[in-house]
C-alpha cells in the first residue's frame, strides 16, 4: 500500500512539474504577451513561415537572450476590449481595428510608441499617416487593411447590372440577395447607395437609410454574417457584400457551376487593423521590437499571404515574389487604384457613433427586423 | 401500427442527434477547401492539422488542464463524498449536498464572471498585473468538475453495506486500512465514472475558461471561437472528429464499467437471496 501511495505522489508531482514547465516560469526569461485576432498571423501551415517562432529565433540570435511569445487570440474587438479594460490581464501587443483604437486611445488604454525602436515604420505607405483614429500617428502601426465590395455570381447576374450598390436592390435578383445581419454594416450599404455620410448625427438621414432597407427587404434571401461564405460558395445566393480578402476564400471554395466575381462600388467602407501597445504592457521596448519585426520583409510577406488582406507595408506590396504568389488578378482587387487613400478613408470609414445615435440606429434596426 | 410510429420517432431523434456529427465527420475527409461541396476523399486536413503548431499547443493545453483538473477534482470529490456520507444529521447532509451542487446547476456564464471578478479582485489586492493565468483557470475547472465526482461517488457509498468496513475493523484492520481495502474498492466504479465525466466536462468547457483564462494559456475551445473573424478552417473538422472519437471511447469505457458493476451487484443480491 505504501508503494501505491508513493506511486501516486510521483505521478502527481510529475503532473505538477509538467504544468510548471508548461507555463514557462516567470522569472529570468523574457516573455512577450501578444493578443491578436484568430487566424491572423502566418502560423507555419502549408509550408509558410511561422512568424512567431521566427521572431523568437531571430531575437535570441540578435540579442542573445531567449524570449517566449505567449500568443493568444480573440474573435472581436469587443472581446479584446473587455478582457483588457477590466484589468485582469496585461498584454504587450494588441491588434485592434480603427474605431477601437480611437476609443482605447481616448480612454487612455494605449501608450504612445517610441518609433526609434520601429525603424521599419518608414516603409508604411504615406497614405496611412494621419488617419482619423490616430491623427498624430502616436499609438498605432497599420497591420492590414481592407475595403468592402460586392460579390456576385457571374453565371446568374447580368454583367450590365454590375457596378454600384444598386445591384443589391435589383428586383431581377429577388431572393438571391444577402444583406448583413448587423445594423452598422446593413445601414452602411444603404447609406453609401444614397450618398449619405455614414457617421452622420442627423436622425432624418438614418430614417432615409432605414426606408431604403425596408424597400430591399422583400428581395433579401436572408440576413447573414459568416454564413455568407457557405451560401455564396454553394450558389444558394448570388449577391452579397463583404471584404475583398474574404472574397478570395469564397472564390477558392466555390462549387463548379459558380463563378464568383467582385467589384468596389464608388463609396464604400474601409477598415484598418493596427498594432498597438496597451498601457498595461510589461515590456514596452520588447513589444516595439516585435512590431518592428512584423514589418520586416520576410515576416510581412508571410503574414500578408496567409491572411490575404491588403498590407500597407511597401516592403510587401512592392515585392515581386509576393505579387507572383498572390497572382496578378488578386493583387489588382486587393490594391485598387484609390488616389488618396487617407482622404477616402477619413470620409467613408465607420467611426464610433455617439451613444444616442447608436441607440437610435438599433431601434430602427429592430423595427426593420420585426415588421 | 403503434410500433411503426414509435420506430419512426426513435429514428428521427437519432437523426437529429447524430446528423450534425456525421456531416462534420464526412467533411473532415473532404479534399477541397469547400464547406458545401464534397469533392474527393482525402486526409489533407488531418495532415494540415498536424502541421499547425499553435492549434496543437492549445490541444496540449486543453488536455493538460483537463487531466490536472480531473486529478484534483476526483481526489477532493471522493473525500467530500466520503465525508458527506458519514454526516449524522440528515438536515446538514441535504444542505451540504445542495451547496456542492451549485457549481453544476449554476449557469456557466455566472460561474465564469463571478470567478473572474474574484481572481481580479484578489490579484489587485496583491498588486499583480496579470491576475489570470493557468492557475486561475485550473481552480475554475476543479470547481465545476467537483459536483460531478461527488454525484457519482456518493451513491456507491450509500449502496455499500455499512457493516463491511466495521467488520474489517473488527477483524483487526486499522481504519485507514479498512478504507483502503474495503471502502475504496466499493467506491471505485463511481470514482472512475466521476473522473471521466469531469475530464469530458473540463475538455469541452468554453464559457468558464473564456472568462478565467489569461495571457499565456489558451485552450482549444477558445482558439476555435477566435477563428470566427475569418472562417473556421476544415482543419477544425478533423480535430473535432478526433475529439469526438476520444470522448466516445471514454463514454463507452465508463458505461462498460457501470454495466459490469450492475451485474456484480445483482449477482451479489441473488447470492444473498439464495
Amino acid at each position: 500500500m505504501k508503494k501505491k501511495i508513493a506511486a501516486l505522489t510521483v505521478v502527481l508531482s510529475m503532473v505538477l512539474a509538467m504544468v510548471l514547465t508548461g507555463c514557462g516560469g516567470s522569472s529570468g526569461k523574457l516573455v512577450l504577451n501578444v493578443y491578436n485576432w484568430g487566424e491572423y498571423i502566418s502560423d507555419g501551415s502549408d509550408g509558410t513561415l511561422d512568424t512567431i517562432r521566427a521572431f523568437e529565433d531571430w531575437y535570441e540570435e540578435t540579442y542573445g537572450t531567449p524570449v517566449t511569445v505567449n500568443y493568444t487570440t480573440y474573435p472581436s474587438n469587443e472581446d479584446m476590449y473587455n478582457k483588457l479594460s477590466n484589468g485582469a490581464v496585461s498584454y504587450d501587443v494588441i491588434i485592434p481595428s480603427d474605431y477601437m483604437i480611437a476609443r482605447m486611445a481616448e480612454e487612455g488604454l494605449l501608450q504612445p510608441l517610441n518609433f526609434d525602436n520601429i525603424p521599419n515604420y518608414q516603409y508604411i505607405n504615406e497614405s496611412f499617416h494621419g488617419l482619423y483614429y490616430d491623427p498624430e500617428d502616436m499609438y498605432s502601426v497599420p497591420y492590414t487593411y481592407g475595403i468592402v465590395g460586392v460579390i456576385y455570381d457571374a453565371n446568374k447576374v447580368d454583367e450590365a447590372d454590375v457596378g454600384g450598390w444598386d445591384l443589391m436592390w435589383n428586383e431581377k435578383y429577388a431572393g438571391d440577395i444577402l444583406q448583413y445581419n448587423n445594423s452598422r454594416d446593413a445601414f452602411g450599404t444603404a447609406m453609401y447607395k444614397l450618398g449619405i455620410d455614414v457617421n452622420t448625427n442627423d436622425k432624418a438621414e438614418w430614417e432615409r437609410a432605414a426606408d431604403e432597407l425596408i424597400n430591399q427587404r422583400p428581395l433579401v434571401k436572408s440576413y447573414v454574417m459568416d454564413e455568407i461564405f457557405n451560401m455564396m460558395e454553394s450558389g444558394e445566393a448570388a449577391i452579397g457584400s463583404y471584404y475583398a480578402g474574404d472574397y478570395f476564400i469564397m472564390r477558392d471554395a466555390q462549387a463548379e457551376h459558380i463563378d464568383l466575381q467582385f467589384y468596389y462600388p464608388e463609396q464604400t467602407n474601409f477598415f484598418v487593423d493596427a498594432m498597438c501597445i496597451p498601457t498595461c504592457a510589461q515590456n514596452k521596448e520588447l513589444a516595439e521590437i516585435f512590431i518592428n519585426y512584423m514589418l520586416s520583409e520576410e515576416a510581412g510577406i508571410a503574414n500578408a499571404e496567409y491572411i490575404s488582406y491588403a498590407c500597407p507595408n511597401r516592403l510587401v506590396y512592392e515585392n515581386e515574389q509576393y505579387i507572383q504568389d498572390m497572382g496578378e488578378d488578386v493583387i489588382e482587387i486587393l490594391y485598387p487604384e484609390l488616389g488618396d487613400f487617407s482622404e477616402k478613408y477619413n470620409q467613408y470609414a465607420y467611426r464610433n457613433l455617439t451613444p444616442e445615435m447608436l441607440d437610435y440606429l438599433n431601434t430602427l434596426w429592430e423595427n426593420l427586423k420585426i415588421n | 401500427m403503434k410500433k411503426v410510429i414509435s420506430n419512426i420517432l426513435t429514428g428521427l431523434v437519432y437523426v437529429f442527434l447524430f446528423a450534425p456529427i456525421v456531416v462534420l465527420l464526412v467533411f473532415s475527409f473532404n479534399g477541397s477547401k469547400s464547406l458545401s461541396v464534397f469533392s474527393d476523399p482525402s486526409l489533407y486536413w488531418y495532415k494540415e492539422l498536424l502541421k499547425d503548431r499553435n492549434t496543437l499547443e492549445t490541444v496540449r493545453n486543453s488536455l493538460l488542464l483537463a487531466t490536472t483538473a480531473t486529478a484534483i477534482a476526483t481526489a477532493m470529490g471522493t473525500a467530500a463524498a466520503w465525508g458527506i456520507d458519514r454526516l449524522r444529521s440528515r438536515w446538514y447532509r441535504t444542505a451540504i449536498n445542495t451547496v456542492t451542487d451549485i457549481p453544476m446547476t449554476n449557469p456557466d456564464i455566472i460561474t465564469g464572471i463571478s470567478m473572474m471578478l474574484m481572481f481580479v479582485f484578489v490579484g489587485r489586492m496583491f498588486g499583480a498585473r496579470n491576475s489570470l493565468n493557468f492557475w486561475t483557470i485550473l481552480i475554475a475547472h476543479v470547481t465545476f468538475c467537483l459536483p460531478y465526482v461527488i454525484l457519482q461517488v456518493l451513491p456507491k457509498l450509500q449502496q455499500m453495506d455499512r457493516a463491511l468496513p466495521e467488520a474489517a475493523m473488527d477483524l483487526g484492520c486499522t481504519p485507514f486500512r479498512a478504507f483502503w481495502k474495503v471502502e475504496l474498492p466499493e467506491m471505485l466504479p463511481g470514482i472512475v465514472t466521476g473522473a471521466i465525466m469531469a475530464f469530458t466536462m473540463s475538455l469541452d468547457d468554453f464559457v468558464i475558461s473564456y472568462f478565467t483564462s489569461g495571457t499565456g494559456f489558451e485552450t482549444l475551445p477558445i482558439r476555435i471561437y477566435s477563428m470566427t473573424k475569418k472562417t473556421v478552417t476544415p482543419k477544425m473538422y478533423a480535430l473535432a472528429t478526433i475529439i469526438f472519437f476520444i470522448t466516445l471511447t471514454l463514454l463507452l469505457i465508463s458505461n462498460a464499467i457501470e454495466d459490469s458493476d450492475d451485474k456484480e451487484s445483482r449477482k451479489q443480491k441473488n447470492a444473498k437471496n439464495d
